[in-house]
């Protein structure tokens, strides 16, 4: 009987399997920035090649793919995930490796080693896409005259509830950036006893006035219930309720964390070849600036910023909403990935500590 | 002798034929229940048994540093690494680069000794081009390779069978001289957060129980005809999904909720004077003890649908006020509910962690948040089944507990 | 009806209306008295509103309308706790959790008695219904008779005046049934307590009672000691209830004292007892008690009326013969001889001619 239901099993998925031949499968991380991408990418793929292209959701692709992997059963394609998850799933040996050489050039000629904003191609198994940002945002109908991320802890001077993630990563370096600490500084400090407990002591300032959040769409809405005042968030969800919703709030780009999103391929992914393609071909220079169309993310190749236009609704010009704005970058911090990989689980544990005090 | 065998008329021996009339019968009931035993085989003890599994086994270094490890098993426990471990060290950290599971090694290490990930990786990278003597060469690559206690970690982790994951999950960390002790006070989490989810989920309990045996009296008492209406009442949660029920809360609780909105309103509160009922632990309890309270009225109601008012009645003619009828005569008698209601009310608290993670905040969450985001976020799935494990394990003595108290024959689900 | 205003009246009703839904009386005009020390049972059919009336007196419902007395206090406003009245339910109603000793020293503790006096209470209310050896036994784990004995002993021990019991050997077996009969009037008579005993079983009625209120339709039908309510029951109701009756229809034609004759709907004319009637030309029903038929011509007054009877059936019984016959157009007319050595047995299809004294027919209501 057992043996039957496993071959009924292997019959089923290998019919499956079958079907699925002619598609891509591509697993990202829902709502508007999914969206995005299957206006930008998946469709005129589809168009060109003739084939289907699937969209999963997930809440972070890289874990279950990892999953997947490890059960050597993978659905998935193409995947879109953070970069300390992708040089993670690299070094344990979960990610095909894509070669760069084979990315188009861009737009204006530059080879794409030379065209990809720095980092953006550092792990050997991933190529990034987007870049996106963690910043404070605020609502400007509560609170005027938030300058820098030091006013986010300031709650003498701008009094109301904060949102925070609830999570060790971002909070620390802000908190040690609004403390007065350069940009360039912040990670080699965390490295330290000091500056991990010089970023708690500051987090301490407000700790009885956060409302922590955990998923993404989270920050928006606690600034429109007036749960929150002021909150860190994801510049894109915060750009598509102010611009998209008309919401009245502001983003303030001091002190930002930027983090790259990278298209991978897990290993023994079905449509390894068609995958390949894909990733070449929705990182082009022109695919990177019309996804910025529909949300705020900057195109990850220099030579797509002079191609990014207007925000869907045809009037909003794109540029100054982007996290790689020259105004956006004056005070940014890029996100250390091998910091986070090697530190994740102490100052995670540290962090839930904290937070139980 | 063999005439003080008892025979059928044929001549048979009687418990053979009745073995043999009866194996049919046993035959049947057995078909009967094979397609449940082996749904819960396969849905509940295979994957319980591998949780429990996972939870002492990590071969992530076990079996990708094979040099290593034989290394360690040729040298007792407290040797000085010499070259012989460093050359075993390079072999197996080339091999590992090339293999691509440097990183599989390096997570596992990084386990008992934070910030080694890069230590590895990175080593790896150079590894390919060291040569003798390796000793020099790692140490002029890192000089953390130095550290007696990743050495520690590495001898503790080249058996695939190890206790690291309940020491994390009690708290307890690799010190420099490569033994478990308690962990520094900033970064002791699980055991606090055990203790809090009993408290927290006691307190849900215990509120289920004082706001539930009341509704599940009037039910039990009431005709049939309105309770049965009451009853569509009670259970209209369980008709709404999870995720809608506990943001319907939110919507409730929060500052510029409903309730708050209501009370400042009525004046009854200060506008800056908002109760903060979310966020918090005050969130979780409310909300949980909301999802859960028809987990505690529907074994208290056919409990006590079964007490007949007699015995109420008997009392009072025995000159019984109604409160100690009550105590003395109607409580005793709601115990088996009580005790169905309370162990399952308990043991579905100690596992919830969508409610706690949307409304605890930061002091209303619970250890199963913890062991979700070791298996969503973390991915280490150890760790993950050694707090699973711990929770198990101590609902279970919870059940024996009980069993001692009440009695478990004494426990009525419905 | 009786005088509910007698001073030495212990329990009275006065006028008591229940209803439970707003719409229907379950409980009708009820007057009640009954002095100290009484065995009084309420006899009637389920759903009469006997236990309707003991759940007013013990405090559990309250009378839509007039008054309850006990010892000439009015207990409307009286807390059922504070009522003093043992009670004995069809169930037993023994606390499942306790042992029988608890069971029994429950109604002491709420009254805040001693260790000691308890238990000496406890041990001779045991004693008194043969329990003594089970004192520590839970009620599941005795019998029914026994849980009836353990539940006698509970609603006595703390010594009220007044015990209610509610079909109290409803779930016992027939000889069972009958030893507890005798045991609880025994202990009643001993204790001198006074009983509200409730049964739809008339015999229980008959042989316990001091009297008894016959209900039917929350009504008290008839109130008097056994023998007259067997012998000369008050309207066609209690006539049938109470022992076996045969009943026939018909129209006074003559009525002088106590004396009457009646015309049957089949033209026969029968000598009867007037009852319920008081005119020519009402109509009756007529009935005798199958003891009370003669077949012997000699033993009846001279010119009374006989009837024609076919026999149908002939049962022997034992002490008694049963004989079935048509009279008058009913097939069902039972007559009951004693077995005397000159008794006849009569054979199916036998005519004969029946006759009675007139007081033994009593012309009731229709
Ligand atoms: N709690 C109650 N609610 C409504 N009706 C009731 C209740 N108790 C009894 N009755 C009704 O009152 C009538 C008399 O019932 P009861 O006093 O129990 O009769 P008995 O004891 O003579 O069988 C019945 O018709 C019964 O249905
Ligand atoms: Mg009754």
């Amino acid at each position: 009987m057992k043996l039957k239901t496993a071959l009924l099993a292997t019959a089923l998925s290998s019919a499956a399997f079958a079907a699925q031949a002619a598609e891509l499968t591509v697993m990202s991380w829902g709502g508007a920035y999914e969206a995005s991408q299957i206006e930008a990418y998946n469709k005129p793929f589809a168009a060109m090649k003739g084939v289907t292209v699937n969209m999963v959701a997930a809440d972070n692709p890289g874990t279950p793919i990892a999953a997947m992997v490890e059960a050597n059963n993978v659905t998935i394609d193409v995947a879109d995930v953070e970069l300390s998850d992708a040089v993670r799933l690299c070094d344990e040996g979960k990610l095909e490796v894509i070669d760069h050489a084979a990315l188009p050039a861009g737009v204006d000629g530059t080879p794409a080693a030379d065209d990809f904003v720095a980092g953006a191609l550092a792990s050997e198994c991933a190529v990034a896409n987007i870049v996106w940002s963690t910043v404070v945002s605020y609502d400007s109908s509560k609170v005027t005259g938030v300058t820098s991320i030091a006013d986010f802890f300031d709650t003498a001077k701008f009094p109301g509830k904060r949102g925070l993630r609830k999570s060790a990563k971002a909070n620390l370096e802000m908190a040690l950036m609004a403390d007065g600490v350069p940009a360039a500084e912040v990670y080699s400090l965390l490295e330290t006893e000091e500056g991990v407990a010089r970023a708690f002591a500051k987090l301490d300032t407000i700790k009885a006035d956060v409302v922590w959040w955990e998923a993404g769409a989270q920050p928006p809405q606690l600034l429109a219930d007036g749960e929150v005042v002021m909150t860190t968030g994801y510049n894109g969800r915060i750009f598509n309720a102010a611009i998209g919703e008309g919401k009245p709030f502001t983003i303030l780009w001091d002190g930002q964390i930027m983090d790259f999103d990278l298209f991978v391929i897990p290993k023994g992914a079905p449509n390894k070849d068609l995958a390949m393609e894909y990733v070449a071909f929705a990182t082009d220079s022109q695919r990177l600036a019309d996804q910025a169309k529909y949300i705020s993310y900057g195109p990850a190749r220099k030579s797509s910023a002079p191609l990014v236009g207007l925000y869907q609704d045809g009037k909003t010009e794109m540029a100054p909403h982007m996290p790689t704005s020259p105004e956006a970058l004056k005070n940014a911090l890029t996100n250390d990935f091998e910091f986070w990989a090697d530190r994740d689980v102490e100052l995670s544990e540290k962090f839930n500590a904290w937070l139980l005090k | 002798m063999s005439d003080t065998i008892l025979r059928t008329a044929d001549g048979k021996p009687l418990k053979a034929a009745l073995m043999r009339a009866s194996a049919v019968a046993r035959r049947r009931a057995f078909m009967l229940v094979l397609p449940l035993l082996a749904f819960v085989l396969i849905t509940f003890v295979v994957p319980i048994g591998q949780m429990l599994s996972r939870s002492v086994t990590n071969d992530a270094f076990s079996a990708n540093m094979p040099s290593v490890v034989a290394w360690f098993a040729a040298n007792p426990e407290g040797t000085e690494p010499d070259e012989a471990a460093y050359a075993a060290l390079v072999v197996d950290l080339v091999n590992a680069a090339n293999a691509r599971t440097i990183g599989t090694v390096a997570t596992r290490i990084n386990y008992d000794v934070s910030g080694t990930r890069s230590l590895f990786t990175s080593t790896g990278r150079k590894a390919k081009n060291m040569e003798a003597p390796f000793k020099d060469a790692v140490l002029a690559a890192d000089e953390e390779w130095g550290d007696k206690v990743v050495w520690a970690a590495m001898r503790n982790a080249s058996a695939a069978v190890t206790t690291t994951f309940y020491q994390a999950a009690t708290d307890r960390k690799l010190t420099d001289e490569g033994v478990y002790a308690k962990a520094p006070e900033d970064l002791r989490v699980y055991l606090t957060l055990f203790w809090r989810t009993f408290v927290l989920s006691g307190a849900v309990t215990l509120l289920c129980l004082i706001l539930g045996f009341p509704v599940a009296h009037l039910l039990a008492r009431l005709p049939m005809r309105i309770s049965s209406l009451l009853m569509i009442l009670v259970l209209l949660p369980f008709w709404t999904s999870l995720l809608v029920r506990t943001t319907s809360w939110m919507v409730l609780l929060q500052e510029q909720g409903i309730l708050n909105n209501m009370l400042v309103y009525l004046g009854i509160l200060e506008d800056n004077g908002r109760l903060a009922l979310m966020y918090n632990q005050t969130g979780t309890i409310i909300a949980m003890t909301h999802i859960l309270l028809p987990f505690m009225i529907l074994p208290l109601y056919s409990v006590m649908k079964t007490i007949p008012i007699t015995y109420t009645r008997a009392a009072r003619s025995l000159g019984a006020t109604s409160w100690t009828t009550f105590r003395r005569i109607y409580v005793p008698q709601t115990i088996p509910g009580i005790g169905a209601g309370g162990i399952l009310v308990f043991i579905l608290a100690v596992g919830y962690y969508i409610t706690p993670a949307l409304v605890g905040g930061a002091t209303g969450t619970l250890i199963s948040n913890q062991i979700a985001f070791h298996m969503q976020d973390s991915l280490n799935w150890s760790l993950a089944a050694a707090l699973a494990a711990m929770l198990l394990a101590a609902v279970l003595a919870l059940y024996w507990v009980y069993d001692r108290l009440v009695g478990i024959d004494n426990m009525k689900l419905g | 009806m009786a005088d509910t205003k007698t001073t030495d009246a212990f329990v009275v009703f006065d006028r008591v209306q229940k209803s439970y839904d707003g719409e229907t009386l379950v409980v009708k005009d009820l007057n009640l008295s009954m002095p100290k020390g009484e065995f009084l049972t309420m006899l009637g059919p389920s759903g009469s509103g006997k236990t309707t009336c003991l759940m007013m007196l013990a405090g559990f419902e309250t009378a839509t309308h007039g008054e309850i007395l006990l010892d000439g206090r009015p207990i409307n406003n009286i807390p059922p706790h504070k009522r003093g009245i043992g009670m004995v339910f069809q169930n037993y109603a023994l606390f499942p959790h306790m042992s029988v000793a608890e069971n029994l020293s429950f109604p002491l503790e709420v009254r805040g008695m001693d260790k000691t006096v308890r238990e000496a209470k406890i041990t001779r209310a045991l004693d008194m219904v043969q329990m003594g050896q089970f004192a520590n036994r839970r009620p599941a784990q005795l019998s029914g008779g026994q849980q009836q004995r353990i539940a006698l002993a509970r609603a006595l021990v703390f010594e009220p005046e007044l015990v209610l019991m509610d079909e109290p050997l409803g779930a016992l077996d027939k000889q069972l049934r009958e030893h507890m009969q005798f045991e609880i009037t025994r202990l009643a008579h001993d204790l001198g307590i006074t009983v509200v005993y409730v049964t739809h079983d008339q015999t229980e009625a008959l042989t316990m009672s001091d009297r008894v209120a016959v209900f039917n339709d929350g009504r008290i039908q008839q109130l008097a000691p056994p023998a007259s309510l067997y012998e000369a029951p008050q309207n066609s109701f209690v006539a049938q209830f109470i022992g076996e009756n045969n009943t026939m229809e018909g129209i006074v034609t003559e009525i002088s004292g106590d004396k009457c004759v009646v015309k049957l709907d089949d033209g026969e004319l029968i000598d009867a007892k007037p009852v319920n009637v008081s005119k020519v030309g009402e109509r009756t029903r007529v009935s005798i008690r199958p003891e009370r038929v003669e077949m012997n011509k000699s033993r009846l007054q001279p010119g009374a009326h006989t009837l024609k009877a076919t026999v149908r059936e002939f049962i022997y019984m034992g002490d008694i013969f049963r004989t079935r016959l048509s009279v008058a157009g009913n097939d069902n007319f039972i007559i009951k001889t004693r077995n005397a050595p000159d008794a006849v047995r009569l054979e199916p299809g036998a005519e004969i001619e029946i006759g009675w004294l007139p007081q033994d027919c009593r012309a009731l209501d229709a």
